[in-house]
């Protein structure tokens, strides 16, 4: 089929798409005039129910935490979907870790990347687990913290190189805090079904004010979990993307 | 005005898939996707909003302000977690399909066979 043929077919298929859309979402009640009503229940009940202040983490490591779980592990699944399809293939090798070319120096990093990366790639960890830790209270939470924290090492990727990036990460640590941290929100889901509770109630102690650290029970817990998960996921996925670009060549070795 | 933000997610729900089609790129085409998921976000923010709410966060705000919604908010979140992971799946089997056949145009790849 020509570009333009398909172009045409698209574009027939796509105004009957649209006129539907938009039929359907002229449905809608209108922008700011939200019907509820669980929106409206859950903000009433969450603060007292779950002691967090944040809701929004409430919701998504409490009321739905069983949604979450499969989220996590859709992660979880990606990370090793990436690492299957990005092994070394047949008629490839693995370049030897030692420089091959002695005689050519790979041009250095420029002076101001590294001072920033070093600058940037304390107060990055601490950003990240602050986040990560204080989803009750605040717009954060593990996914966020995570995503953060995993930037930290590829700072330390762009300053310095990829076996440095490989040694502050090696791949069977990673591998396991992954598994850890997937494993760990899955294992305080299961505590509570052992306490006779349904799956993933919230069975700790919630505190006594609401929106510190030490509040609302399985939810900071859980996304400290999640906050592991999600860091070594990434770091993960990145780390097998560099290793393509960086280490895997053509021909047999 | 008070349709103005779904008319916003039909658009850009609409320039993607468009994009997605036209391409002749598959890491152009892998964005193209993001493009259109990015209407979820759109759309699921404006279903929640609540006219003079503040967000769900209890913190400094006196008692009975009215809130938006906050499930929507959680899936919005998800949302964002999965198009992360599909994303990074994508872009590697991108990289294998350059190996295997040396070129990343849809058009091209389709009339190979392997």
């Amino acid at each position: 089929m020509k570009p333009a043929q398909r172009r045409w077919i698209f574009l027939i298929g796509a105004a009957g798409l649209v006129a539907f859309f938009l039929w359907g979402l002229f449905g809608l009640p209108g922008f700011g005039r939200y019907p509820g009503p669980y929106g409206f229940i859950i903000n009433s009940i969450a603060l007292r129910q779950t002691y967090a202040t944040g809701t929004v983490s409430a919701v998504n490591f409490g009321y739905r935490g069983f949604d979450t779980v499969g989220e996590e592990f859709i992660l979880f699944a990606a990370a090793a979907g990436v690492s299957t399809v990005l092994r070394r293939l047949r008629g490839e090798r693995e370049r030897s870790a030692v420089d091959e070319a002695a005689d050519r120096d790979v041009p250095p990093t420029s002076g101001a990347v590294r001072m920033m990366a070093l600058i940037l790639t304390g107060p990055i960890v601490v950003f990240g687990w602050w986040l990560a830790s204080h989803a009750q209270a605040s717009p954060s939470g593990g996914f966020q913290g995570g995503v953060i924290l995993a930037t930290a090492f590829i700072l330390v990727y762009l300053a310095g190189e990829f076996l440095v990036f490989k040694r502050f990460s090696p791949v069977g640590l990673t591998d396991a805090v992954e598994a850890v941290g997937a494993g760990g929100f899955a294992a305080i889901g299961v505590a509570a079904v052992g306490m006779g509770l349904a799956y993933l109630t919230n069975f700790l102690p919630k505190g006594q004010f609401a929106g510190a650290v030490s509040s609302a029970g399985t939810i900071p817990l859980i996304s400290f979990f999640v906050g592991l998960e999600v860091a070594a996921a990434f770091i993960l996925i990145v780390a097998e993307l560099l290793e393509q670009t960086l280490l895997i060549r053509r021909g047999d070795g | 005005m008070q349709y103005f933000p779904f008319v916003v997610v039909a658009w850009i729900l609409a320039v993607g898939l468009y994009g997605i089609v036209t391409s002749r790129h598959l890491v152009h085409q892998i964005i193209c996707l993001i493009v259109v998921q990015s209407s979820t976000y759109v759309l699921l923010l404006g279903v929640g909003y609540v006219t003079g709410a503040v967000a769900p966060y209890y913190f400094d705000v006196k008692v009975h302000t009215p809130a938006v919604d906050p499930v929507v908010q959680a899936l919005a979140l998800t949302d964002v977690v999965v198009e992360a992971a599909v994303t990074a799946l994508l872009c590697s089997f991108a990289i294998q399909a350059h190996k295997r056949f040396g070129t990343l145009d849809p058009q091209e790849l389709a009339s190979l066979k392997g």
